[in-house]
């Protein structure tokens, strides 16, 4: 018997959850009924046996990426392999850096695919894969650091803009980070680029070999990591004000290469109560909420 | 159905989705939702958040009062987290699953939210019944497993206390599973069938009557047989010679009573069975059971024996009745001196039915018991025995379901809460056999930063919100999460 995956409305009655294993999706599509009722169906319909197809090629997806040649079969598990490509040649990076990005892209196109929309979204826990026409925006909210009451930033993406895709990394979220940052948030034309670009940048924002952060091999924490026996983040200790600039620096120099070259649109780096953006117009700041006893956010000047 | 096998080491391998993850004791899976605990595989559900729907209304009127949500966005209302599906990291060496931030009243609070795993954990059942359910101490069953026992009887309720360690884990593996039922179905409000040795069958269910050997119950005695006399002595005066209050505790007799005699009513020549504990109050008329007033007897007159003819004169009028005012008969005595029941006069039947309308509904009310052990508070804070403290110092509030729990006092966080507060389906259980029950702590995000709090592992609230479940909580008088 074929596994079925979730297959819900949220409370609201309006976005569609979607759960098979770890893949979690929340959709919304705006537009006539018909549209989104097909629509809905559609992401469904895609939705069922995308996991077994991603797991039939896992092994090799958990390998590094070739920077040229591609073996994988599945349209997902390419598209994967495309959005890590470009940073195969001079980092570690395994398509599962884009799976989240690539598989929220698959299902928001089978359903422009049977449907018209003016408005959709599909996210897979953080990275989402966009659909805007006409005077369509999307608001994206970024969240500082948690335990601090920092300020809400928010992205504002029209549909002129070229993103199509959002998508955070960071050492805080599910999935294991080489680097220090609390969040890098990306935006790029595609959710897999975004992803892969996220995954790299937030990589990038580290201290290599200071005594303050706390790492372990991936491999020890989840045995079957695709990162092997390489050294996640696991704490974040005291930093001194210049640290925390160097660190975000390193990340900047690397998002704004990505930048010329086309792989993202803009991107806003958060460390320890840090934020540092790059290109993407769209990115400011949101009216500060009130402050309760804590030091002003500082913009780090890089 | 998903097995999991066991691979090197004390890792499993999850086979609940084609990931097939290999899991550490302790951890998760990619998916977050199975975890591995002590080599088995468990369920870790979606996350419930309670969103307080309670509206300012205004200064006079705080709260809304009573009723159900209406539905709609009220204003900005307070989202209170619980632990209903938060998963644990048993054995906690990391921190608790969801540290969150929100903001309470301009202060940054903290709650961390974590499903408990309860070994030590049952449950106190009161039942409101005068009624004989077993002598106490013996043994009450569940699928003919031993679970719990009677205990001390409380005023108008029988008590049961269910669970503890000892039938979860110290008895047979059936005995342990059968507990571990009972408790889950009780805590999330699910009829149970208990038997107890040498006494009743009773079906329980938190928020419902009890229905014992297959009779629902309907109300708990206001007061036994002698306080009913007390209560009522003046609504008899001058309408009836002899009032008997039949009680399995104290049967009261009015014109020996101290209220009877307090308004002059002449002796009546009644002479009861039982021991005499002082004027018109009887211990033990009759044996307990499911009768009249939580006696075994099914005729009133059974309890007395022939009344004095020094005293008594023929035309006596007598009312009998239970304490709750469920059983009530009228006599007046014959040429004999033999009581013969009659038709009760109305102004009689309107007294039985004041006693009645004075007895509360029966209820079956289930509090849930259990200790938060040390790993358990070392998911909360790297000092445990500091999180202790800070309960005991009430600057820390624990909550189970987001509802309000009483703390034991002395070592440990013991903590008691009525599961009829909780959410429905708030308690799970891992096949040790031991319950996982939601517990939560709030306290100020600088107490908790002082306290050794995990800070780095603090979310905000917002960050819960699009992969959780959100409940309408209505407002419950006297509830405040």
């Amino acid at each position: 018997m074929k596994r079925l995956p979730q297959i819900a409305l949220l409370p609201d009655g309006k976005r569609l959850h979607l759960q098979d294993g770890p893949i979690d999706l929340v959709i919304e599509a705006k537009g006539r009924e018909g549209d989104v009722r097909a629509a809905y169906d559609a992401a469904a319909g895609r939705f069922t046996g995308l996991l077994d197809e991603l797991c039939a090629e896992l092994v090799e997806l958990r390998r590094p990426a070739d920077p040229i040649r591609c073996t994988l079969k599945g349209i997902v598990a390419r598209r994967m392999h495309a959005a890590v490509a470009p940073f195969a040649g001079e980092h570690f990076i395994t398509p599962m850096a884009a799976v989240a990005g690539s598989v929220a892209e698959e299902i928001l196109g089978s359903m422009l695919a049977a449907a018209r929309l003016d408005r959709a979204y599909v996210n897979n826990g953080g990275d989402i894969a966009l659909h805007l026409v006409g005077g369509e925006q999307f608001t994206v909210g970024l969240l500082d650091r948690p335990d601090r009451h920092g300020l809400m930033r928010t992205m504002v993406i029209d549909a002129g803009d070229p993103t199509r895709g959002v998508a955070t990394s960071g050492r805080h979220g599910r999935s294991f980070s080489l680097g220090i940052a609390d969040a890098v948030t990306v935006l790029a034309k595609t959710a897999s680029q975004a992803d892969a670009a996220a995954t790299i940048i937030a990589n990038t924002v580290d201290l290599p070999g200071h005594p303050a952060i706390v790492r372990r091999p991936a491999n020890e924490l989840q045995p079957d990591s695709d990162l092997g026996a390489r050294l996640v983040t696991r704490g974040v200790g005291v930093l001194r004000e210049h640290e925390i600039e160097d660190a975000l620096r390193a990340g900047v120099r690397r998002a704004q290469q990505l930048l010329a070259a086309g792989l993202i649109e803009g991107a806003a780096l958060r460390l320890l109560g840090e934020t540092a953006a790059v290109g993407a117009t769209g990115i400011k700041a949101g009216a500060p909420p009130a402050f309760h006893g804590n030091a002003p956010e500082r913009i780090a000047h890089v | 159905m998903t097995d999991a096998t066991v691979a090197g080491g004390d890792k499993i391998r999850c086979d609940a989705c084609p990931v097939m993850c290999y899991i550490k004791p302790g951890a998760a899976g990619a998916c977050d939702r199975y975890a591995n605990h002590n080599g088995e595989l468990v369920r870790v559900d979606p996350h419930i958040v309670l969103e307080q729907t309670v509206s300012h209304g205004g200064r006079l009127v705080p709260f809304q009062a009573g009723g159900d949500w209406d539905g709609k966005i009220v204003h900005e209302p307070n989202v209170f987290v619980t632990a209903i599906g938060a998963g644990t990291t048993y054995p906690d060496y990391k921190p608790a699953p969801f540290i969150v931030s929100s903001e309470v009243d301009g202060v940054d609070m903290v709650t961390v939210v974590t499903e408990g795993i309860f070994s030590y954990c049952g449950v106190k059942v009161k039942i409101d019944t005068d009624r004989y359910l077993g002598p106490e101490t013996a043994t009450v069953r569940a699928e003919g497993e031993a679970i719990g026992h009677v205990t001390t009887s409380e005023y108008g309720s029988q008590m049961l206390s269910l669970g503890g360690v000892h039938h979860l884990t110290g008895g047979s593996k059936k005995e342990g599973r059968v507990t571990c039922d009972a408790l889950m179905d009780l805590s999330n409000c699910k009829p149970v069938e208990l038997t107890i040795d040498g006494g009743a069958t009773v079906v329980v269910q938190a928020g419902y009557p009890p229905i014992v050997n297959g009779v629902a119950e309907e109300r708990m005695r206001v007061g036994c047989g002698s306080a009913t006399i007390g209560m009522f002595a003046k609504q008899w005066h001058g309408k009836v010679d002899e009032v008997v209050v039949v009680d399995d505790h104290i049967t009261g007799v009015l014109s020996e009573h101290q209220a009877g005699k307090l308004l002059d009513i002449p002796d009546t020549g009644i002479k009861m069975k039982g021991r005499r504990s002082t004027p018109g109050r009887y211990f033990q008329v009759a044996d307990p059971g499911t009768g009249w007033g939580g006696t075994n007897i099914s005729d009133p007159l059974s309890v007395l024996g022939p009344f004095n003819p020094k005293e008594a004169r023929p035309g006596l009028t007598m009312l009998m009745v239970s304490t709750t005012g469920e059983h009530a008969a009228y006599y007046e005595l014959d040429e004999a001196l033999r009581p013969i029941e009659k038709q009760m006069p109305p102004d009689l039947k309107f007294s039985v039915e004041r006693i009645q309308e004075n007895c509360e509904p029966a209820l079956c009310t289930v509090l849930f018991m259990g200790g938060a052990g040390g790993s358990l508070r070392a998911g909360v804070t790297d000092n445990p025995v500091r999180l202790t403290r800070s309960v005991k110092d009430a600057l820390t509030r624990v909550t189970s379901g987001g509802a309000p729990v009483y703390v034991w006092p002395g070592g440990g966080i013991t903590f008691m809460v009525d599961v009829t507060q909780m959410p429905a389906g708030a308690f799970g259980y891992v096949p040790t056999p031991a319950l996982v029950a939601p517990i939560e702590f709030t306290l100020r995000l600088s107490d908790y930063a002082a306290l050794g709090g995990h800070m780095d592992h603090v979310r905000p609230l917002a960050s819960l919100r699009d992969n959780t479940e959100t409940r309408p909580m209505p407002y419950m008088p006297g509830r405040r999460a």
